[in-house]
């Protein structure tokens, strides 16, 4: 059984090569997509959560920490991008810089919050995220971020120009799981993922490597946020820091199987696919369906769809 | 004597609120040498293992390592400047593979270049399990992939934390020879355990350990023969 160094490089090459085919291939799809398919803001909402999912699946799929407030780095992304539109004319990649600027300050002022496990790192940084949306709204900053009242870009719409910047962003995403999943770095972060204390004992920095899985994943989720704001051009302080953004991505990522680079793929396709056939024309059962779903799967697939096949020790992409 | 031993701890102190569960405690260990750590539990041994690895900083005392003061270093910077361990209850990452788990230490554990891993699996009988995730080994297997692991940074010090607890005669017969062929390879070993035939069998000196100090020193057969030892850890009628 055992096989040579030779046989497992190998190995780990086709490894890369089949992760890298389907990012490319879902990546290719949802742009040619676009000249087919006329409801573009269905199609631009598909890759925001493909890429969601995927930047959540970076911080707990290979960390175990789980942020409801995982929408508060999208909500900061899309005031970021807005504020130097609106106050500096700034352009439009100029924005996304800044909505990665601002995601980025945000992740590193939540640093601590690292310090905390489990439920608790859950419900703070959903409070922390509640706290943003606080500031934005406040109507006593409405000169700087127009408040509840929401912000209008429209000297930047650009609808095809921004739904491409998206599929590079979707692209950034796919690359940095695959690349997780096929590195050192990757595996001492499932290391410290299974047991911190053994994973430091094998030369592993544990604060290192989570500082940078929560940066990485905090800027999937600004750039997300900024080109939502570029795209849609037009929205509230409540629309960017919609607790469902949180909620949708999680369920996609739980759903499918974290950890993998097919389950947030699968969840997204299958479960963002089924709300726009039912979700929009008859809420109620969706909700229903989707309540049922969500219970039937944490009770008898925890580990999500792909561990249909990992639990019978068949590695999924 | 050799000129300075490898690790010498000199008045360790560590409290967990009021309570001191080291409370002065030194030794030293040469390198190729086995310290076994003896004592009732609750006397200190475990802390003591936890404090020198730098899971826990001394409140007191000092740990010198190589000539350096090592006292409340990060535990990977320590992992890579010589020193591991094994767990009382093995951790292993139960998420990867038999061979991911040694080849996380080998990468970051700093070994010398081309630390062949799968020759580490085989000498310690893992090699059958490598693709298998560490999940569905037992628990003396999974003992032996936290030796694997600590084995796979090259440490100079290893510090055992009853490793041979739970291992089956054959099984603690091997245990007990890998051990010292480490020492006798040049590594210096502190070995904590219950099983005094095993200590007898692995170890060159032992300390003997009562709440947080140690009170007697030299080897295993001169420990049985001391009355203070008989009173407070190994009980009256106790034979080796």
């Amino acid at each position: 059984m055992r096989d040579t160094a030779r046989e497992a490089g190998a190995r780990h090459r086709r490894r890369v090569l089949l992760d890298g085919a389907i990012a490319a291939a879902v990546v290719i799809v949802m742009g040619v997509l676009r000249g087919v398919w006329s409801n573009e803001l269905m199609l631009f909402n598909f890759i925001a959560f493909l890429a969601l999912s995927q930047g959540l699946n970076i911080i707990y799929g290979f960390t175990g920490y789980l942020p409801f407030g995982y929408v508060g780095f999208y909500g900061a992304g899309a005031y970021g991008f807005s504020l130097v539109v609106m106050h500096l004319h700034a352009s439009a990649m100029v924005g996304m810089a800044a909505a990665a600027g601002a995601a980025l300050v945000l992740a590193v002022i939540l640093l601590p919050l690292l310090r905390l496990s489990g439920a608790y790192f859950a419900i703070a940084s959903m409070a922390a995220a509640q706290a943003v949306y606080e500031i934005v709204a406040n109507p006593d900053l409405e000169a700087v971020t127009k408040g509840p009242y929401g912000v209008s870009l429209s000297e930047v719409f650009a609808p095809a120009f921004s739904y491409y910047v998206a599929l590079g962003i979707l692209a950034l995403a796919l690359a940095l799981v695959v690349w997780l999943r096929n590195s050192r770095f990757g595996m001492a972060l499932q290391a410290i993922r299974d047991d911190p204390v053994s994973a430091a004992m094998a030369g592993v920095s544990v604060v290192k490597g989570r500082t940078v899985a929560w940066i990485l994943s905090a800027l999937i989720a600004g750039l997300v946020g900024g080109v939502f704001a570029w795209h849609i051009s037009v929205f509230y302080p409540d629309t960017a820091f919609d607790l469902s953004v949180s909620i949708f991505s999680t369920v996609f990522l739980l759903f499918g199987g974290a950890t993998t680079l097919t389950g947030p793929l699968l969840g997204v396709f299958l479960l963002y696919g089924f709300y726009n056939v039912i979700g929009i024309a008859v809420p109620q059962y969706f909700q229903l369906a989707y309540g049922a779903l969500i219970v039937l799967l944490v009770l008898f697939l925890p580990n999500g769809l792909v561990s249909l096949l990992t639990n019978r020790g068949i590695r999924v992409p | 004597m050799s000129p300075e031993p490898l690790l010498t701890v000199t008045g360790l102190i560590k409290r967990f609120g009021g309570f001191r569960a080291l409370d002065g405690v030194s030794f030293h260990l040469n390198p190729g040498e086995v310290l076994g750590l003896v004592g009732p539990n609750g006397s200190g041994k475990t802390t003591c293992i936890n404090v020198i690895c730098g899971l826990y900083a001394p409140d007191g005392g000092t740990v010198r390592f190589d000539g350096r003061s090592i006292g409340g270093a990060q535990s990977h910077r320590l992992v890579k400047s010589g020193i591991n361990r094994t767990f009382q209850s093995p951790r292993p990452f139960l998420s990867l593979t038999v061979r991911e788990n040694v080849e996380v230490a080998a990468h970051f554990g700093d070994p010398k270049p081309g630390f062949d891993v799968d020759a580490l699996l085989a000498e310690l009988e893992l090699d059958r399990y490598a693709d298998r995730p560490a999940a569905e080994l037992n628990s003396a297997q999974q003992k032996t992939l936290d030796l694997a692991r600590a084995m796979a940074t090259e440490p100079r010090l290893l510090l055992v934390d009853e490793l041979a607890a739970g291992l089956n005669p054959a099984e603690l017969s091997r245990m007990a020879d890998r051990l010292r062929a480490l020492a006798d390879g040049g590594m210096a070993l502190l070995v904590v355990e219950h099983l005094m035939g095993f200590i007898d069998r692995v170890t060159d000196r032992v300390v003997v350990m009562a709440a947080g100090k140690e009170f007697f020193e030299g080897t295993l057969a001169d420990a049985t023969r001391d009355p203070e030892v008989i009173r407070v850890f190994l009980g009256g009628g106790h034979h080796v």
